[in-house]
């Protein structure tokens, strides 16, 4: 393609969390499928969303695919936009510790690595959503 | 011989719990399981639901949903029993009635 066309704002929004239902990894497989499009992409976990982000996931015991450490990766796709709700975290008695740190390099400085995940309170979350040209609800 | 209540929801989504905790007769099991351990952890928004039902009701919760969770058994609610599935099968045997709230 030549022309680069529109470039907008996507957001993905997730609330509910993973292996209880399908939410969580279907949103993650259509981030991955979407990042081949060059938008400008923003993720929001917040509510029960935020427990897909946590630390140590260990599916063994549930027969069910663990597929936690695909969030690392979304970096490599140009993902850099990962916002969770600090009140969410709050009310289940979480912190930012107890989510995985992600990150990616920047490629405009030297492949640094720099954070993707934003702990942000409700206004500024209020705020970034408000600014989206597309929320997509999972 | 009492009921085995089964809870599957997370306090934060659905009302189950609470409706469980509302309705189940005094003596009555409660199970929490898939997202419904997430109403078993300590120092949630929704912990002192089960705190408060601690006397009127045994509680057990799923380990290996936990596990998949990322979160810890040490902060499981202090009374709540962690069990595997070998123990769900036993609750379910050792139980009258078995009711899901879903």
């Amino acid at each position: 393609m030549e022309d680069e066309g529109v470039v907008k704002k996507f957001c993905y929004m997730n609330r509910k969390a993973p292996y209880g239902t399908i939410y969580a990894l279907e949103s993650l497989e259509v981030v991955l499928i979407a990042a081949a499009f060059d938008q400008d992409i923003s993720l929001v976990f917040a509510d029960d969303g935020v427990y897909q982000l946590t630390n140590n996931q260990d599916t063994d015991g549930i027969g069910m695919k663990n597929f936690s450490k695909t969030y690392t990766a979304l970096g490599d796709y140009d993902i850099k936009k990962i916002y969770v709700e600090k009140e969410s975290l709050e009310e289940r008695g979480l912190t930012a510790d107890d989510l995985q740190a992600l990150k990616y390099e920047d490629e405009d400085d030297d492949w640094a690595e720099k954070d993707s995940l934003f702990v942000v309170g409700r206004e500024e979350l209020s705020k970034i959503i408000d600014e989206q040209d597309v929320v997509l609800s999972f | 011989m009492s009921t085995l209540h089964l809870v599957n929801k997370s306090p934060f989504e659905r009302n189950s719990l609470d409706a469980c905790l509302r309705l189940a007769a005094k003596g009555s099991a409660v199970l929490l399981f898939e997202d419904g351990v997430i109403g078993a952890m300590q120092n949630t928004k929704h912990s002192d639901a089960i705190n408060t039902a601690m006397s009127d009701h045994k509680f057990y919760v799923l380990g290996p949903d936990i596990k998949a969770r990322g979160l810890n058994d040490d902060n499981v609610i202090d009374g709540i029993n962690v069990i595997d599935y070998d123990g769900f099968v036993d609750l379910t045997t050792e139980h009258k009635t078995v009711q899901s709230w879903l």
